[in-house]
């Protein structure tokens, strides 16, 4: 069972708030300047320089002030190498499958075939896009029903032969659209999840962006779960918990940190076996090291359950789940 | 009077006597009724057929056999595991306000004569949240149900995750639908029953992995709340919109059964899954509040 989370650094939050206050003071001094200088026809280029290279000084120390906030904006870059992206550098000869046979093919959710570290893998990764076009042709990595139903038929066929899963998660999550209710999201969902647990062969998971609540978890049930260093794990984003708790989508900074959703709060709770660093600064500046660190813990990871029984791969992977959560016992 | 509210061996609490005379409001059809009149129709408007929500204590009192319900894990409590602010005061303030310990019950007991393993949700408890108690509570039951080869029933009704317990609460989905797996593969018939509302995390997960899937009429379903969708799709969504009826409709729920004939559709169905019988001298009575001789229904 998950152990109590130390206290968190509340001096942090106020420090931060502080900043804030003083940020807004320089934003609206900047502005008045700027007014004065149009008016007066002053030369105030300098001094304005000035009071943005302090602005810019607080911003980064308040980032530092809150590393929760810090990693949701590093796993929203845009810039931050897409699932679709690891894929094709991780496997080789890599075939994309399509549709659910039931429905439609949901480009939301990537599927396929190929070859990795010499071995016969399934890969499952729902997709956020480059640009525009590709987001709106991805539908901003939120899939459908039959995004899920597409990534359960690839699971179901790595089971048949005994091949790994492999699944790359990057979701804010799943679509809340009509048509998805109607089609079943939920069912969707209830039945990966469910599957998942007793998939008759390894399951290795990386989080790499935002795993976004059940939408993430359809495709996040697994034997081995890693996460990229500033990748974010959450029940619900901090701007919807921030709304529904204080009504105040503005209070989103704290409630990122009251949720816990860092790679190192995960690992703390039981909830995440591994984390995978980063290079400096985060994954968006060096895609190419971050990738291949990808590469080379989840080799690690199906090494070493490829000699394991699946029944013992199966139990182990019940008690994992099974332990997970807090409570407490009265008599 | 007030017999099935009051009887439960299993409570661990009293309801607080409702005196004789007090009105209740029907939030569908605004007719009023003796409040007393409305608890004897299951609490089933009498004017329009508006099912009131009930507490998990008065479900399980209006489905169980009298005498045969036994809890199970009534010590299973919420910690506080995030240290989430204001975590620990909506506990404290839930469990005075309902008197439950948690967001569910759960134990063994018999439903028209056949034995079962049950579950019901408590949306007066934080919105029928799911927590790491309800997951923990729903797992071992499941877990109870493979045990003593019993088939599980649950009744719904959540508006999802815990938030406060952040994704210790989405692991949840994880761990009950690992022990739902487990009761499959051990060829138990599990039925899910949606009451309103069932959304979020528990329809994401357990309400949606019953081999028999009913539902209560008017019962909101589905995954994402209404605002958020309408949100998304800039749409005024229509009434029907994730009611009972609509996932009927689109498939994606077996029945919906009002609430008079729920205990003998469960019946009918343990039966034929070949739930197992109560010897014939215990198969007691139906309980007090169903249909009573003198028409109080
Ligand atoms: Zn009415």
């Amino acid at each position: 069972m998950s152990a109590i989370l130390p206290e968190r650094d509340r001096a942090a939050e106020a420090r931060a708030q502080e900043l804030e206050a003083r940020l807004a003071e320089l934003s609206r001094e900047i502005a008045g300047l700027r007014r004065r200088g149009e008016k007066e026809q002053l030369d105030v280029g300098r001094l304005i320089g000035d009071l943005e290279a302090r602005a810019d000084e607080l911003r980064r120390e308040l980032l530092d002030l809150r590393p929760a906030w810090q990693a949701v904006a590093l796993a929203r870059h845009p810039q931050r190498p897409k699932a679709q992206e690891i894929v094709a550098a991780l496997i080789e000869e890599f075939t994309e499958l399509h549709g659910d046979r039931l429905f439609r093919d949901d480009p939301a959710l990537l599927a396929g075939v190929g070859w990795f570290d010499g071995r016969p893998v399934v890969a499952i990764a729902p997709r956020k896009g480059r640009d525009t076009r590709e987001n709106l042709a991805f539908n901003f990595g939120m899939p459908y029903p039959e995004g899920y139903r597409k990534a359960l038929r690839a699971m179901k066929l790595a089971e048949k032969f005994g091949y790994p899963v492999l699944s790359v998660v990057d979701t804010p999550a799943a679509y809340p659209g009509d048509a998805a209710e109607e089609r079943g999201q939920a069912e969707a969902i209830a039945r990966n999840i469910l599957e998942m647990t007793r998939l008759r062969t390894p399951i290795a998971v990386v989080i790499t962006g935002e795993g976004g609540s059940g939408g993430a978890l359809a495709v996040a049930v697994g034997d081995a779960v890693l996460m990229l260093e500033h990748a974010i794990y959450t029940v619900i984003p901090p701007e919807g918990c921030a709304a529904i708790l204080w009504r105040d989508a503005g209070r989103s900074r704290e409630a990122a940190a009251a949720l816990r959703l860092t790679a190192s709060d995960l690992v703390a709770l039981g909830v995440v076996d591994e984390i995978i660093p980063e290079p400096p600064g985060g994954a968006h500046l060096d895609p190419a090291a971050a990738i291949a660190a990808v590469g080379e813990v989840l080799r690690r990871h199906l090494r070493a359950a490829a000699g394991v029984p699946v029944e013992t791969l199966l139990q182990r992977r019940y008690a994992k789940y099974r332990a997970m959560g807090y409570h407490e016992e009265r008599a | 009077m007030l017999n099935w509210l009051r009887r439960p061996k299993y409570g661990a609490v009293e309801r607080r006597d409702i005196p004789p005379g007090v009105w209740a409001k029907c939030p569908k059809c605004g007719a009023t009724v003796y409040h007393r009149d409305l608890v004897r129709n299951l609490k089933v408007c009498p004017t329009c057929g508006f099912h009131h929500r009930l507490t998990a204590e008065e479900r399980l009192a209006v489905t169980v056999d009298e005498g045969t319900f036994e809890e199970h894990d009534a010590g299973v409590v919420s910690g506080d595991p995030l240290r989430f602010e204001g975590y620990a005061d909506k506990l404290r303030e839930a469990r005075e306000k309902t008197g439950a310990a948690d967001a569910v019950i759960t134990g063994l007991g018999a439903v028209e004569g056949s034995r079962v393993a049950l579950a019901a949700l408590d949306f007066a408890f934080m919105g029928g949240s799911m927590g790491s108690v309800v997951g923990e509570k729903i797992a071992r039951i499941a877990e109870r149900a493979v045990e003593h080869r019993l088939p599980l029933v649950v009744f719904s009704a959540s508006g999802g995750a815990r938030m406060q317990e952040g994704a210790l609460s989405l692991m949840q989905l994880a761990k009950t639908s690992a022990a739902i797996a487990r009761l499959h593969e051990a060829r138990l018939p599990y039925l899910s029953v949606m009451c309103d509302p069932t959304t979020g995390g528990v329809t994401a997960s357990f309400a949606f992995q019953g081999d028999v899937i009913l539902a209560e009429p008017g019962a909101m379903i589905g995954f994402a709340g209404r605002r958020v969708i309408e949100q998304t799709i800039r749409r005024k969504l229509p009434d029907h919109f994730q009611t009972a009826e609509f996932c009927l409709e689109h498939g994606l729920i077996d029945m919906v059964v009002p609430r008079p004939a729920m205990r003998a559709t469960l019946g009918r169905l343990l039966r034929f899954f070949g739930a197992p019988r109560l010897p014939a001298r215990e198969a007691v009575a139906a309980p007090a509040g169903e249909a009573p001789a003198d028409g109080g229904a």
